[in-house]
């Protein structure tokens, strides 16, 4: 009989094997062996949260901003339940977890013991899979399993319920070689010449053409954003992106036309509903990005390339299913399109140019533009003066939920892959903090912002505590309204102005409350300190919290009212007014 | 359009509801049910009968059958979840009309009443292959196999001749020849 080892030893062990480098967590009763042991194992640290949720955010910023999967650990009870709105994030948006819970001791499982709670019960419909692990043997075998759950297929998160006595109980350590097994689908991802002909076929045939990209791509590795950079380049064709995806695809490109859905450009959206062929690559067709499903698109053939084939088909019929991971996908159509169609580019020109000309002349209303104040900062001047003012560094944006996300997408700019973490499918406020300590985390030196609202920022405003602890020096830059912003744009639009509830009184002095954590506070008035105190930020290498009041009162456009189509767009508040009071509610 | 006050949309044209039965093969492990049954509850699909026992003592496998209704894209979506749980080996999706398939569901009836009664309840299960499995003064408790349908057929007839209980197992299926389910 070879060495034993206990269980919270044998934990450690398959994240050494798996090079875990960082675990976000919060000790407890039932998970403190685990934490007993980590004194162990000097290549592993925990960054200690001041919430599990806020752990939870920041494992999935880590994982979005390295490619690597993020690893919590949290006790059992309220560890496990403050842990599931972050694992429901990360299922929602395909972010590789995996989360290591402890449970109280198998004999007392089922008779309601202190901090005892079905975690695997809860956690069933929000993880890709979960275990509880009832022996000790098995411990090693599940534990490696959660990792390829969790990063093969569709990443998402996984988590591994652990007892007390589990952990404290001893085996062999062993680590079966076995033979991958494909999940997810358990589809290989090899894409056949036949169906790459039939793509080229179809992008021959279309002379209105879009790539629509999504998350997928950038989930699928930097390779994929290469790939689709060279695809894009070889063909002309114009590319919009949801807003997972932003980053795969430069920003301040010709050829792309900004994020499509709700509040996407004027001219991606317009571009959707026209085409005559939409190539999905990596997308889902949320809601927020089809509106009215009856009407999306109508006149387009449609190709969706996706890893998860339960994606496929589910909100929108298309013509051409591919199931693929979107790196082989691209590297396969790229080569085939390069050996059989030299000078596509040019031959097609003619082809596609008159679908060019409408693009540009929707490009023309130029519907990112907003009227900018002297006296007021205005959120979109913020958002643009910050870009202007980072755009050289390397940065890392995060954000909370909200008005500030869209104003976020919509005016910086990403040139490159996984610089981009945003609550996109569960829609978490509070998200973007915690998470921009797990993306400081995993990229110390580099510049990491996390665009804020005020309402969304002080739900899991704790975390200062952690950044301030482990000199995570992340720009949390608050554009205070002092509403939830987008609720109080619903509330103008569909509910005659009754702003219920979406003020916030008594707020607190960001500035102090940066001091009370030991940060740096600034606060930005007016448009002309902008600029000096953004450098301000930028340069201190301390985290900071910054106030930028902004005109409470703005909205949010352009944006695509409730129930309607690509192609009826509100551009701003003239046209918003012009609609709602001709021909009433039933526009928004 | 309807006076949409929601920042959703509203609901598309309905696709017209199919029946289907889903045969599933899954691991026989802890929580294997809830997964199945919590995806479809969970996606607001419909379960109208289950069937679950392990088939193959060796793997550990077990055979769900699940009778369901929706519109083919729903039938879809299930196939396709359902393929994505881990436990998950191989999904079957037939038509209820399918007549490659058979169908069978089993009830027990227990009737209280009259001889007389009793002696029209034996009658009209007689050609649905029963077995009086249970016999006493006033009562008898008898086995049938048949198809959905008609075991609800039955219950209505048998109502009147004094069914006090009734017990049934949720249809099975199996395809029809020498073919297997791949």
């Amino acid at each position: 009989m070879g060495k034993l080892f206990s269980g919270a030893e044998i934990v450690f062990k398959v994240l050494e094997h798996h090079k875990v480098e960082h675990i976000f967590g919060y000790p407890g009763g039932a998970v403190l062996p685990i934490y007993d042991e980590l004194k162990n194992h000097k290549t592993i640290k925990h960054i200690l949260a001041r919430h599990e949720q806020g752990a939870g955010h920041a494992a999935e910023g880590y994982a979005r901003s390295s490619g690597k999967p993020g690893v919590m650990l949290v006790t059992s009870g309220p560890g496990a339940t403050n842990a599931v709105t972050a694992l429901t994030d990360a299922y929602m948006d395909s972010v590789p977890i995996v989360c290591i819970s402890g449970q109280v001791p198998t004999h007392l499982i089922g008779t309601d013991a202190f901090q005892e709670c079905d975690t695997t019960g809860i956690t069933r419909p929000c993880t890709k899979h979960n275990w509880l692990v009832k022996d000790v043997k098995d411990l090693a075998a599940v534990m490696d399993r959660a990792f390829e759950v969790a990063t093969t297929g569709r990443p998402g998160p996984v988590l591994v319920d652990i007892p007390k006595d589990i952990q404290f109980k001893k085996t062999e350590f062993v680590l079966k070689n076995k033979k991958k097994k494909q999940v997810n689908g358990k589809l290989n991802g090899k894409v056949s010449n036949t169906e790459i002909d039939k793509v080229v076929n179809m992008m021959k045939k279309s002379s209105r053409p879009i790539f629509y990209t999504g998350g997928g791509v950038i989930n699928s590795g930097p390779e994929a954003s290469k790939l689709l950079r060279e695809l894009v380049a070889l063909t002309g064709f114009p590319i919009t992106s949801t807003l997972q995806g932003l980053g795969a695809y430069p920003g301040d490109d010709p050829l792309f036309l900004g994020m499509l859905g709700m509040h996407g450009t004027y001219e991606a959206n317009n571009a959707m509903y026209s085409c005559d062929l939409m190539i999905n690559i990596g997308a889902r067709f949320d809601d927020r990005i089809t509106g009215k499903v009856d009407e999306f698109s109508p006149k387009s053939k449609k190709i969706h390339v996706d890893i998860d084939p339960s994606s496929i088909g589910k909100n929108i019929k298309v013509d051409l299913p591919v199931v693929s991971d979107v790196e082989s996908f691209l590297k396969a159509l790229n080569k085939r399109f390069k050996e059989k169609n030299k000078d596509f580019l040019n031959s097609n020109k003619s082809n596609i140019s008159t679908w060019w000309k409408d693009i540009d002349k929707w490009r023309q209303k130029k519907s990112l533009s907003f009227k900018n104040s002297k006296e007021v900062i205005k959120p979109q001047y913020a958002v643009q003066r910050l870009y202007e003012l980072s755009k050289d560094k390397d940065v890392y944006i995060t954000t909370e939920v909200g008005q500030h996300q869209m104003w976020a997408a919509q005016h910086y700019k990403f040139n490159k892959p996984n610089r981009w973490m945003t609550s996109g499918g569960l829609g978490t406020m509070g998200y973007g903090l915690p998470a921009a300590v797990g993306v400081q985390v995993a990229n110390p030196g580099k510049l990491v912002i996390d665009i804020a609202g005020e309402a969304s920022v002080l739900m899991t405003m704790q975390e200062m505590s952690t950044a301030v602890q482990y000199k995570l020096p992340i720009k949390i830059f608050i554009l205070n309204n002092q509403y939830m912003g987008m609720v109080r744009q619903w509330q103008e639009l569909l509910h005659e102005k009754n702003y219920s509830e979406s003020y916030t009184a008594a707020l607190p002095n960001f500035v102090k409350l940066a001091e009370a954590y030991g940060c740096i506070g600034i606060q930005a008035k007016k448009p002309d300190e902008l600029d000096e105190k953004i450098n301000e930020m930028i340069n201190v290498n301390k985290p900071v919290i910054f106030d930028c009041l902004v005109d409470p009162m703005e909205n949010c456009f352009p944006m695509i009212p409730s129930g309607k189509p690509h192609n009826q767009m509100l551009l701003g508040p003239e046209d918003e007014k012009e609609e709602v009071s001709d021909e009433g509610k039933t526009l928004v | 359009m309807g006076k949409s006050k929601s920042a959703y949309s509203e609901p598309g044209k309905l696709g017209k509801s199919e029946n289907h039965i889903i045969v599933v093969w899954v691991d026989n492990e802890a929580g294997v049910l809830a997964r199945v049954v919590g995806l479809f509850s969970g996606r607001g699909y419909n379960i109208e009968s289950l069937a679950v026992a392990e088939v193959d003592k060796k793997k550990h496998i077990s055979r769900i059958t699940i009778v369901t209704s929706g519109t083919p894209q729903v039938i879809e979506q299930i196939k396709l979840q359902l393929t994505k749980l881990i436990p998950v080996h191989k999904v079957a999706d037939f038509k209820r009309n399918d007549p490659n398939i058979l169908f069978k569901e089993l009830a027990l009836f227990k009737v209280v009443s009259s001889k007389k009664n009793r002696e029209k309840a034996r009658k009209v299960c007689k050609k649905y292959n029963s077995i009086i499995l249970d016999k006493s003064k006033n009562s008898f408790v008898i086995q049938v196999t048949a198809l959905r349908r008609d075991i609800d057929k039955l219950i209505e007839t048998l109502n009147p001749l004094g069914l006090v209980s009734a017990s049934r197992t949720g249809a099975v299926a199996m395809t029809r020849g020498s073919e297997i389910f791949k």
